[in-house]
C-alpha cells in the first residue's frame, strides 16, 4: 500500500473537508459519497492519484483496493496526469456516420499528438475516442474538459484549439 | 419541438414545448409557464391518489421498457417504516437518444418537479438524479434549479409549507453506459462498481441502500406533472393507434438525415411521416438504407419495415424491433452495415461490465470477428459464428447488455447479409457508395483516461 508521502498534501483539509461532510448528509452510508470525493479529487488535482485513493479510502473507512477497484471501473476518472486539455471525440455509431473519424485525425493533427491517449509533448492536449457523449443530433460532439461543443467538423479544429486558454 | 429544428405543425410539444426558451430555466420563468401548479396540487392529494391518476393515463416508463409508471408506482407501500427512494435515471447514454439531455438543459424545474411528485407518491423523501458525468451542462442547470427551489421552500423539510419533506439530489456518474441499467445504476449511487444485479429481490423490495426504491427516466418523471394538471383522460386521449400506448413521445433522430432533432409526437404517429416529413427525409440525393429507431440496443430495420411502422411500443415490435429509447439512428446508401454493425458491438464490447462470461467474452470476440470481416479478411464460417455465438448471448446473462450487442447483429445478418457476404468475397464496392471505409474507432487506445 502506498502510504502517504511527504510530497502528497491531503485533498480533504479546509473547505474540501467540510464539502465532503455537508455532502455525507444527503445518504445513508459513507460509501456513497466515494464517486463525488473521487470528482472532488479530479477537481483539485486533475487525476487521481494512488495516495489520493488512499486518502478517500481512509476518509470514507474504505480500503485502497476498493477505492482503487471503483476508480478503474469509471472511464472519466484519470490514473494518470493528463493534458491540460482533454479532447475527447464521439466516434459513436451516429457520429461515425457523419466523419467523426476525420474529426479525430484533426485533433491528433492539430494538437500534435501522435496517438490517441499520448499526451502532446507540451502538456496540453491529450486526445481520446469516446463513446456516445449523449449528442448524437449534433454530430459531431466533442468534449474539452468538462465543456461539449456540438457540431464539430474537421475545419472548425484549428479555431476551436486557438480558443483554448 | 424538434430541437434545434423549428417546431413541426405535426408535432405535439408538451414536454419539449419551451425547448430553446433560455427564460424557461428560472424558477419565474418556470412558474410563468405553469411550472410547480402540479406539485401543490399533488401535495394536496394522497399518495394512492397520484398513483391512481397515473395508473389510469396509461403512461409508460420512456427509458426502454415501457413498464406502466402507475403500476411500479403501487408496488411501492408508503408508511411501511422504511425509507424508500426514488431515483431518477438521467444517466442517458444509449447511442442515439439525447432528450434527456434537452428536457434538464431547457427545463430542468420540470424535473425537479416531476421528483418531487415522484418521491411524494411512493412515500419517499429523497429522491436522487443520476446524471452521467459528462453532462455537465444539464448537471449545472439541475443544480441551479434545484438550488432555487430549497430557497424557494418548494423543496426541504417543508416543502411547499405542507410539512412533508421532499429532498432531491443530483448525483453524478464517471463515465459507464452500464450505470443506466437500473440495479447497476443503485450500485454505482452506493459508491460501487457499477454492476448490474440478479433480480430478484426487484427494486421496490429492495433498492438503493437495501431499501424500496423506484427509477424512472427523466421523460417519464416529466410527463407527470402534465397528467396531474390536466387529468388522465386528457393524457389518454393522445393515442393515434393502440390503447396501451398513450401520450407524447420524446424521439431524438440522428445520423444520415436532413434535420436531426428531437421530435415529440403523440403515440401511434406513422413513422414514414415521421421520417420523410417532420425529420426531412435523407439528405440530398442520398437514399435510406437502414433504421435503428430505438437506440442501439433494438434491432436494425429496413426502410420497408420502417416505413411500415406505427410508432408506439406495439408498433415497433411488430415491425421486427422496439421503440427502446426512442433514439432513431438512420443510416443512408453511403453507409456500410457490417462497419456500423462492428463499431456498434465495439460500443458494447467497451461498456460491458464483464461479470458474465456471455458477455465478457461475447461483445469482445462478436467485435473482433466483425472487424476482421469489414477488413476484408473473413470467412463464411465467420456468419455462423457470429449468429451462434449472438444465440450464447441472449437470455443468459444478469442483464441485457449482452442481448443489446447481439441485436444488431442477428437483425443485420438476417436484413444485411449480403454486405457481409460481398466483403468475404471482395465485393466491397459493389454495396458502399462513396463512404469512407477508414475507421478511427479502429485505433488502440494506448494510455491516459480510458478504463
Amino acid at each position: 500500500m502506498s502510504a502517504h508521502t511527504e510530497s502528497y498534501a491531503p485533498v480533504f483539509v479546509g473547505k474540501r473537508k467540510d464539502e465532503l461532510a455537508a455532502l455525507l448528509t444527503r445518504y445513508p452510508t459513507k460509501m456513497a459519497g466515494l464517486l463525488p470525493a473521487l470528482w472532488m479529487v479530479q477537481q483539485d488535482r486533475g487525476w487521481v492519484s494512488e495516495q489520493a485513493m488512499t486518502e478517500v479510502a481512509s476518509v470514507l473507512e474504505l480500503t485502497p483496493a476498493y477505492v482503487k477497484g471503483v476508480v478503474s471501473f469509471y472511464t472519466m476518472y484519470h490514473q494518470h496526469p493528463v493534458g491540460r486539455h482533454f479532447i475527447q471525440v464521439c466516434t459513436t455509431s451516429p457520429c461515425l456516420c457523419n466523419g467523426a473519424d476525420k474529426v479525430v485525425n484533426a485533433f491528433l493533427e492539430h494538437t500534435g499528438c501522435k496517438e490517441l491517449g499520448i499526451t502532446s509533448a507540451d502538456g496540453k492536449y491529450t486526445v481520446i475516442e469516446v463513446e456516445c457523449l449523449g449528442a448524437c443530433g449534433f454530430s459531431t460532439p466533442v468534449q474539452i474538459n468538462a465543456d461539449t461543443i456540438e457540431n464539430v467538423t474537421p475545419d472548425k479544429v484549428p479555431v476551436i484549439l486557438a480558443g483554448l486558454k | 419541438m424538434g430541437y434545434p429544428q423549428k417546431s413541426h405543425p405535426r408535432e405535439t410539444p408538451v414536454l419539449s414545448k419551451h425547448f430553446g426558451e433560455g427564460e424557461s430555466r428560472s424558477l419565474d420563468g418556470w412558474k410563468k409557464r405553469g411550472g410547480y401548479k402540479a406539485l401543490e396540487l399533488a401535495l394536496q392529494m394522497t399518495p394512492a391518489q397520484i398513483v391512481d391518476i397515473v395508473k389510469a393515463s396509461g403512461l409508460r416508463g420512456r427509458g426502454g421498457a415501457g413498464f406502466p409508471t402507475g403500476v411500479k408506482w403501487s408496488f411501492m407501500k408508503p408508511g411501511d417504516g422504511k425509507p424508500h427512494y426514488l431515483l431518477c435515471n438521467a444517466d442517458e447514454s444509449e447511442p442515439g437518444t439525447f432528450k434527456d439531455r434537452e428536457i434538464m438543459r431547457w427545463t430542468p424545474h420540470a424535473l425537479v418537479e416531476g421528483c418531487a411528485i415522484g418521491a411524494y407518491a411512493i412515500g419517499a423523501e429523497t429522491s436522487f438524479i443520476y446524471i452521467r458525468g459528462e453532462f455537465q451542462e444539464p448537471i449545472d442547470r439541475m443544480e441551479a434549479a434545484l438550488k432555487e427551489a430549497y430557497a424557494a421552500n418548494i423543496l426541504g423539510k417543508n416543502a411547499m409549507g405542507t410539512g412533508k419533506t421532499i429532498n432531491v439530489y443530483v448525483h453524478k456518474g464517471a463515465g459507464a453506459y452500464i450505470c443506466g441499467e437500473e440495479t447497476a445504476l443503485m450500485e454505482s449511487l452506493e459508491g460501487k462498481r457499477g454492476n448490474p444485479r440478479i433480480k430478484p429481490p426487484f427494486p421496490a423490495v429492495s433498492g438503493a441502500f437495501g431499501q424500496p426504491t423506484t427509477i424512472n427516466n427523466v421523460e417519464t418523471l416529466v410527463a407527470v406533472p402534465h397528467i396531474l394538471v390536466n387529468g388522465a383522460e386528457w393524457y389518454k386521449a393522445m393515442c393515434l393507434s393502440n390503447p396501451k400506448s398513450t401520450g407524447t413521445k420524446l424521439f431524438s433522430v440522428c445520423g444520415n438525415i436532413s434535420k436531426p432533432g428531437n421530435y415529440e409526437i403523440v403515440l401511434g404517429f406513422p413513422f414514414k411521416d415521421f421520417l420523410y416529413d417532420l425529420c426531412g427525409g435523407p439528405t440530398a440525393g442520398r437514399r435510406f438504407k437502414a433504421i435503428i429507431p430505438g437506440g442501439a440496443s433494438v434491432p436494425i430495420q429496413t426502410v420497408e419495415e420502417a416505413e411500415a411502422t406505427l410508432m408506439d411500443y406495439e408498433g415497433f415490435v411488430a415491425q421486427g424491433t422496439m421503440l427502446g429509447s426512442g433514439g432513431v439512428i438512420v443510416f443512408d446508401d453511403t453507409q456500410s452495415i457490417p462497419r456500423q454493425v462492428a463499431r456498434l458491438t465495439r460500443f458494447f464490447a467497451h461498456e460491458s461490465c464483464g461479470q458474465c462470461t456471455q458477455c465478457r467474452e461475447g461483445t469482445s470476440w462478436t467485435t473482433r470477428i466483425l472487424d476482421r470481416i469489414v477488413a476484408g479478411n473473413g470467412t463464411y464460417e465467420d456468419l455462423d459464428t457470429l449468429l451462434e455465438m449472438a444465440e450464447n448471448m441472449t437470455g443468459k446473462t444478469i442483464c441485457v447488455l449482452s442481448d443489446s450487442c447481439a441485436a444488431p447483429v442477428v437483425s443485420g445478418l438476417q436484413k444485411f447479409r449480403h454486405e457481409f457476404e460481398a466483403l468475404i468475397t471482395g465485393k466491397r464496392s459493389s454495396m458502399v457508395a462513396g463512404g469512407s471505409q477508414t475507421t478511427a474507432a479502429g485505433r488502440k487506445l494506448t494510455a491516459g483516461a480510458s478504463a
